[in-house]
């Protein structure tokens, strides 16, 4: 099937979405932004492809009927559940092979004796304990690994180190050390041996559930698996997006592609906001998506993504648990500050005053938001519809002060859009640019990922390239 | 004649190496102002009287010029730490800290040579409340005096016979006598007239020039392009025989251009099809001038008009300096300055640049530390936009504080600005 890819690479997360002909999105892949953007482009790509795969398997399943298709149906979204463990558990490896070269390298001679059985140890937990963190029914709390990778580190690590013999530092020392490594390599994840092993979690072959069912998946994952991904143009946006290994013509503005994106998922937008890791974008749009004015910060991130994830690491959180957290807040407390250094010491302040967590933290997303609010009005005021996109629109705290804003400064009347997948917006909008070029009979001008993030020999892509899924066009490497 | 001047320096026109050199031949004359016997007024751009100085046989020096030189040549990131040393907050003027921190330097200018001490501190106060305390700290500094001539400011957009009455009697009886004091000579006013027509000619080439850009490919760029043709009209030498050949040389290359209809000149050469059509308000930044055009010119973004090129003279209006009314004729100069308009009346001159020349869309850069400038822009913006239908641009930098260019983002708002002209061009997506 032919189809077309908007990268977008942020400050902070790379994404990728696969648009088929007619606009429907057949996969999104994200990633944290790296050092090394292709990379980053490589792997928010391949797991978009992924994606994509999981998407067909998903259809085929749905259409399936007669002998064990309730069956299949049935175990569909465990399933899917088990191919994130084994992705996770894929990973997961990774980091072990990453902590023991850490573990043996010169920089923690002294302490080997001690950080190696240790890191071992949180590490074995961790793996024992995966297929509970998946297939335990607990909510999804992050995207990335490292998220998820951190927060079992952490944990175990506290554990490990509580009879004060294991110091605490230098062991999870080693893991921030390790996860870079696992961030930096491009993988290209096997979709059918993922996906199999994923099934023999959920329906084993000498299980009740096996025979039918299991047979019938077997047949929709080869279909999904063999069916020819065709990618036959790409565009490319976002803050790194000059980096991007696309030609000129193929690379759009963010803001065109925000706009885009957030119409294309609401057409009643005329008005988004777009919170990202170090840019706030306030954009006007009219009734076919294109741009009338925008406004973004300039020369200050304060305000932007980046500021709450420094306030998480000032409280030792993860990025996704602050929105939740502010959420308990019983009163506001008044936080002076946007600028993320003195916020920063805000909250300490507030904090050595006494002051409640919750509480602080709901001030603080307040005066996040009053900074969007401005650049909301010097771009032209919010008119209806309003849709709020980007990495920040997750963060339930950010979204409902955003709604009491609106209340309390426009007149009423106002519906703001938020969407599951607000982070993919640019993203979006860039596959829909894409699209005009293949509607438009314009060639595709692809580039060449696989090479861009080529790995060290000693240092191969786990598994192998996925060879059902063909880029057409000038090949910009060549 | 097109001359690349080195591989890393960017592609010029004939008259801009010619300007460079006319520049470059003040700067020289200023250094030997003390041995020459000549005296020295500092003043400023806007409102300057500069037929008047010639005509007392003085020499002007003027700060900003130096301060965006400095910031064209890399100096003035130092000149400013140095004057915030010296105390001057962060929000001052970065022209003035500029200024300031090159005269603690020892007062060496952009060419090198040191510039010399004012005799007078020349002040005709156009709209810019900061020139003042500029000078009042260079009087604190070279202890000289200052001559203060008041323009009053065109609250009502327009220029009435009381306006002009205070600022020639002020011309008159204050100005032209404290100077012929400082010079030690008479007021000649037949020299005076002699400038002044000569004044008025080279204006009349340089409004030929302005109004070129109503030619499709429009072959000046009236904004980057624009700055190295108003060097010489509104420095040191306005009402000289220089300035006429210097405009008729202008006029002849680019009548030359639009008769091989050809664009401008670009710091890459000769720009490309031009794909849009813009007009600017504000001044440009020099730290990262190139920097800042090429974003525009690889793009086949061209400068239509700007209102920056009007802020020492405005004659596209129809003034022109006048020796049989000459001193009623510098109350006027300096009256219309650019940066004495009210804010309708800036909004109305570009309005009128939009629609005269076909401009696709404007842009507003809104410079941080000149707050008398950037006050009221984005109310410009929104004002323009609704008269016009012609959507606005709004970036944000610095004049010379090369702390305030964020590249990137200034980058990445002109591309998704040209891109949004594009799309709305389309008239939607496919």
């Amino acid at each position: 099937m032919k189809c077309v890819v908007g990268i977008d690479l942020g400050s902070t997360t790379t994404k990728a979405v696969l648009m088929d002909e007619r606009g429907g999105i057949l996969g999104q892949g994200i990633t944290n932004s790296r050092s090394n953007y292709e990379v980053a482009c490589a792997v928010a790509h391949e797991e978009a492809v992924l994606a994509a795969r999981r998407s067909l398997l998903e259809r085929a399943i749905e259409s399936l009927e007669g002998p064990g298709a309730a069956g299949a149906k049935a175990i569909r979204a465990r399933l899917f559940d088990a191919l994130r463990l084994e992705l996770y558990l894929e990973e997961l490896g990774e980091l072990e092979d990453s902590v023991a070269r850490h573990v043996a390298g010169p920089a923690v001679r002294a302490l080997r004796d001690v950080l190696e059985p240790a890191a071992h140890q949180v590490l074995g937990e961790m793996r024992r304990t995966a297929p509970d963190l998946f297939l335990g029914g607990a909510p999804r709390k992050s995207d990335f690994f490292r998220d998820v990778a951190a927060a079992g580190f952490m944990a175990g690590a506290e554990r490990v180190s509580a009879n004060g013999k294991v110091p605490f530092d230098r062991l999870v020392g080693l893991f921030d050390r390790a996860i870079l490594d696992v961030e930096v390599r491009f993988r290209r994840p096997a979709f059918a041996p993922l996906l199999r092993r994923a099934l023999g979690r959920v329906a084993p072959e000498n299980g009740s559930q096996g025979g039918s069912a299991r047979a019938r998946i077997e047949s929709a994952l080869r279909e999904a698996a063999d069916r020819e991904i065709e990618e036959v143009a790409f565009v490319g946006t976002g803050y790194g997006r000059q980096a991007l290994p696309f030609p000129r013509e193929a690379v759009k503005s963010e803001i065109l592609c925000h706009g885009r994106g957030a119409h294309d998922s609401f057409p009643d937008t005329r008005t988004v906001l777009d919170i990202g890791g170090q840019d706030t974008k306030a954009i006007q749009v009219d009734e076919h998506g294109v741009v009338t004015s925008f406004q973004m910060n300039d020369r200050c991130a304060a305000g932007c993504g980046r500021y709450l994830g420094y306030i998480a690491d000032e409280l030792n959180l993860g990025l996704h648990e602050l929105g939740p957290l502010a959420m308990q807040a019983r009163r506001m407390v008044r936080v002076n500050s946007t600028c993320t250094v003195f916020a920063g010491a805000e909250l300490r302040d507030r904090l050595a005053l006494g002051q409640n967590r919750a509480d602080i933290l709901a001030g603080l997303h307040r005066a996040m938001m009053l900074r969007a609010m401005s650049l909301l009005a010097r771009s032209g005021g919010i008119t209806n519809a309003f849709t709020f996109t980007g990495g920040v629109c997750k963060n339930p705290m950010a979204t409902k002060i955003l709604e009491d804003l609106v209340r309390e400064n426009y007149e009423g009347g106002i519906t703001l859009h938020t969407h599951a997948d607000s982070i993919y917006m640019g993203a979006r909008g860039a596959a829909l640019f894409a699209l005009d070029d293949l509607r438009a009979g314009r060639p595709g001008i692809l580039p060449n990922f696989g090479r861009a993030a080529a790995q060290p020999a000693e240092d191969p892509p786990c598994g192998r390239a996925d060879p059902s899924v063909r880029q057409h066009g000038q090949d910009v490497d060549d | 004649m097109t001359t690349r001047t080195g591989a890393l320096e960017s592609a010029k026109d004939r008259s801009q190496l010619h300007q460079k050199q006319m520049i470059a031949g003040h700067f020289e004359r200023l250094a030997r102002a003390r041995e020459d016997g000549r005296k020295v007024v500092y003043t400023f751009v806007p409102g300057n009287l500069t037929e008047l100085i010639g005509a007392l046989d003085m020499l002007p020096v003027l700060p900003e010029i130096n301060a965006l030189q400095s910031g064209m040549r890399g100096r003035s990131g130092g000149y400013i730490l140095e004057a915030e040393k010296a105390g001057h907050s962060e929000d001052v003027c970065t022209y003035v800290k500029c200024d300031i921190g090159m005269l603690r330097g020892g007062n060496i200018g952009p060419t090198g040579t040191k510039l010399p001490e004012p005799d007078v501190l020349l002040l005709s106060y156009t709209g810019c409340f900061t020139f003042m305390k500029w000078f009042e700290l260079l009087r604190e500094q070279y202890k000289c005096p200052v001559v203060m001539l008041h323009v009053p400011y065109q609250a009502d957009g327009r220029i009435t016979p009381e306006m002009r009455g205070y600022v020639v009697e002020q011309l008159r009886d204050k100005v032209v006598p404290a100077l012929e004091s400082i010079a030690g000579r008479k007021l000649d006013h037949d020299e005076l007239a002699r400038r002044l027509t000569l004044s008025a000619r080279a204006e009349d080439d340089l409004v030929a020039v302005w109004e070129s850009a109503r030619q499709r490919p429009s072959p000046i760029d009236g904004y980057f392009g624009g700055v190295y043709y108003i060097g010489p009209i509104f420095s040191a030498f306005r009402g000289t025989e220089e300035a006429v050949e210097y405009y008729r040389e202008l006029r002849a290359e680019v009548e030359a251009r639009i008769a091989a209809g050809e664009g401008p000149m670009s710091p890459d050469g000769p720009l490309g099809p031009e794909r849009y059509r813009l007009v600017v308000e504000g001044p440009p930044n020099w730290t990262s001038f190139n920097d800042f055009w090429r974003m525009f010119s690889r793009e086949g973004a061209v400068v239509v008009a700007s209102t920056y090129t009007r802020v020492g003279g405005l004659y596209d209006n129809g003034f022109r300096h006048d020796a049989q009314h000459p001193l009623e004729s510098l109350a006027d100069y300096c009256l219309g300055c650019y940066t004495n308009l009210s804010l309708p009346a800036r909004v109305a001159l570009l309005e009128r640049y939009i629609r005269d020349y076909q401009a696709d869309g404007f842009v507003i850069n809104s410079v941080k530390s000149c707050n008398s400038f950037s006050a009221g822009q984005l109310l410009m913006l929104r004002e323009l936009e609704k008269r016009t239908g012609v959507p606005g641009a709004f970036i944000e930098s610095d004049l010379v504080d090369p702390r305030y260019f964020g590249k990137s983002n200034i980058e990445n708002r002109i591309q998704s600005y040209l891109q949004m002209l594009e799309a709305r061009r389309q008239g939607g997506y496919s």
